[in-house]
């Protein structure tokens, strides 16, 4: 499924990833924010299984592309395909319904409800599986013991990092075929980025593919699989994680060496 | 039929299910108590008008109250329900006088506001629906001033006779003589003379009961609405649409459907209304009623079905019992106050009004029973949280790490 795309150092697709089925395809998308064009052509793929990372500097377009195949915005051209059917031009709920789920920029909880109330509205879709919703709400609590002792506490008075673990939280209520999450370390201390990392690579193993922007670079590209590198609305470079990791051009621009 | 939802709300202690059972027989005997005494028989007219207004507040509740959407046009959709009520229903009773059997079309006739329930409904549920097509983009007050103009729009239209329904600035009469039942429950004469009591049923007491049934089921329906999927939604959304939209809530929907059923139970207290008066013009749905409608919501509680019939009972009631007591003989003969000054004192009403309003906001702002959530979303201890949130989000969104670390 590999298309024409603009890679400097193209090493494949997938390479390194169990490469079975595409889940996501990305094909060519050009998205304006009126007159801008924000994304000049995007083409991106994502494997079952394999936690993909976006990473770029600020307005390079990675929570565009993430904005648009979620079906906030919407491509002026260009395709996007989920499990083989076409999404662009989807609403976000219909979207949603298709199991790709995201996590949004700032969190954006529910600041009046409760913590499991933040959680059953992930799982406001889910009606015909009551019983499958209260195992997964057993499972957020096992991945985020924080969420369960703050049950009953409204979400605004979370502190940041524990926002996020219930935005991540309320994503996985969702039963998703793809996650995406979008800048999950934004304004977080060290540690608590790591544990939301391995959380995310938790619910990997659990048969989540994940789709992750980060401006981290550092700690996204160690938990991807593969990774894709955008400038100015563009991929300029793509590869496995450890590929990009060792790429003299990431180090020098998103790893702050010299 | 559950009077008891009247009073009730939650989980049923003893305690409650008393309060439940002495307020079913309270609305049920008050009024008829009331009726009795001469001097006292304009209160069941009053309690009949306030009626109407815990409908409208109930309805506009679901707009504002549940999905967040503040809406000063609310009268607008009254006013649909009351022409709706009177232009249909003089068709209607146009129609039916070519019936031959007598029984018939008198029972028909007398029936029209039941036929036109279900008519006005439906006409202000599609207006709800064409108002909230246009400003779905639309929140808080932009959404609040096109709300605003639409109130006045139809208002105008109606002024306007416009396509010759209305009648324009002259008003409609509503040709019904009797509802149905009337005249057989008015047979009967109940006198006591020692206590000065003579009962008569009176067309006021007849819609007093009308609108006591409607609130009834409006409360049934609307808690139900509460409780439900779409509740929930709402919910969802009015605290943030993009969060709401990202775990599947249909914003486009849920706003609809908000604008939709709200419309709905104004549209039917606009049906007992124009019935009631046997007469509208379009100067009952001015602004000042929108106004005076938000306000009910607002003073009683937000979102809080017991609160909002709090708030209409008083808005709706007390510049009712402040001039009707300083009109009333008995007063007027205890005092020695004239006419041209028992109106002056009526004319203050609005005054202690919004002093009233003035105070409750400053003392209470969530309400007087206010609901769980939105009693949350107003508490003062909570007002720090939500100001640094709100700092943290346009933080974020500025991409400016404002906030710091923090966990």
């Amino acid at each position: 499924m590999s298309d024409t795309q603009a890679t400097v150092n193209a090493p494949g697709t997938g390479s390194a990833s169990a490469a079975g089925d595409v889940v996501l395809h990305v094909g060519d998308i050009h998205t304006f924010y009126g007159a801008i064009e924000a994304l000049k052509g995007i083409s991106l793929d994502v494997h079952k299984g394999e936690i993909v990372t976006l990473i770029g500097a600020n307005g390079a377009g990675k929570s565009t592309t993430l904005k648009t195949i979620s079906g906030l915005l919407h491509p002026r051209t260009g395709d996007i395909s989920f499990m083989g059917e076409v999404i662009s031009g989807m609403k976000v709920h219909d979207v949603t319904a298709k199991g790709v789920i995201q996590v949004p920029e700032g969190r954006r909880i529910f600041p009046r409800m409760t913590v499991e109330e933040n959680l059953q509205m992930g799982a406001f879709l889910r009606t015909s599986d009551p019983a499958g919703v209260t195992e997964s709400l057993e499972q957020v609590f096992d991945l985020f013991p924080r969420l369960k002792e703050r049950r009953w506490q409204k979400g605004g008075t979370l502190s940041g990092g524990e926002q996020q673990m219930l935005a991540t939280g309320r994503g996985f209520m969702a039963a998703p075929t793809l996650l995406m999450l979008d800048e999950p370390s934004m304004g977080l201390a060290p540690v608590v980025v790591e544990a939301i990392f391995e959380t995310i690579e938790k619910m990997n193993e659990q048969g989540i593919t994940i789709l992750l922007v980060e401006q981290n670079a550092a700690m996204a590209l160690q938990i991807a699989d593969r990774g894709y590198v955008l400038e100015t609305g563009s991929v300029a470079l793509q590869g496995t994680g450890k590929e990009l990791l060792v790429n003299e051009r990431v180090r020098k621009a998103y790893l702050g060496e010299s | 039929m559950d009077i008891q939802t009247k009073v009730g709300d939650g989980g049923w202690s003893k305690g409650k299910i008393a309060l439940a059972v002495v307020g079913a027989i309270l609305l049920v005997f008050l009024p008829v108590v009331l009726q009795g005494f001469v001097a006292m028989s304009f209160l069941v007219r009053i309690l009949a008008v306030v009626g109407i207004y815990v409908m409208l507040a109930l309805g506009l509740n679901i707009v504002v109250g549940y999905a967040g959407l503040l809406d000063l046009g609310y009268i607008a959709f009254y006013a649909m329900g009351a022409y709706s009520a009177a232009v249909v229903g003089n068709l209607f009773v146009k129609a039916v006088s070519h019936i031959g059997a007598v029984g018939l079309r008198e029972f028909l006739t007398s029936s029209t506001f039941i036929f036109m329930l279900p008519v006005a409904a439906l006409i202000a549920a599609l207006t709800g629906i064409s108002l909230g097509t246009p400003v779905l983009r639309l929140r808080g007050d932009y959404l609040a001033i096109v709300t605003l103009g639409f109130g006045e729009l139809i208002r105008i239209l109606a002024t306007n006779n416009f396509l010759g329904l209305t009648n324009g600035a002259m008003g409609m009469s509503i040709n019904v003589p009797n509802p149905v039942g009337l005249v057989a429950m008015q047979k009967p004469v109940i006198n006591i003379p020692a206590v000065g009591f003579s009962f008569q049923f009176s067309v006021n007491l007849y819609w007093y009961y009308v609108v006591v049934l409607l609130i009834c089921f409006t409360i049934f329906i609307v808690r139900r609405l509460d409780n439900s999927r779409l509740g929930r939604s709402w919910v969802a959304m009015r605290e943030d649409e993009v969060a709401a939209a990202s775990v599947g809530v249909n914003i486009r929907t849920a706003k609809l459907w908000a604008f939709a059923l709200g419309a709905l139970w104004g549209g039917l207290a606009g049906v007992v209304f124009a019935n009631f008066q046997g007469f509208i013009t379009p100067d009952s749905f001015s602004f000042l009623e929108s106004v005076f409608v938000v306000s009910m919501v607002v003073l009683g509680g937000m979102g809080s079905i017991p609160g909002v019939i709090i708030g209409a009972a008083l808005i709706g009631g007390l510049p009712a019992i402040i001039q009707g007591v300083a009109q009333s003989p008995m007063l007027a003969s205890v005092f020695h106050i004239d006419a041209p000054t028992a109106s002056a004192i009526a004319n203050y009403r609005y005054l202690l009004f919004g002093l009233l309003m003035v105070v409750m906001m400053a003392w209470r702002p969530q309400g007087i029973l206010p609901s769980k959530r939105r009693a949350r979303e107003l508490h003062p201890e909570d007002e720090k949280t939500l100001e640094e949130e709100d700092q943290s989000l346009w933080a974020v969104e500025h991409g400016i790490d404002g906030s710091g670390h923090d966990l």
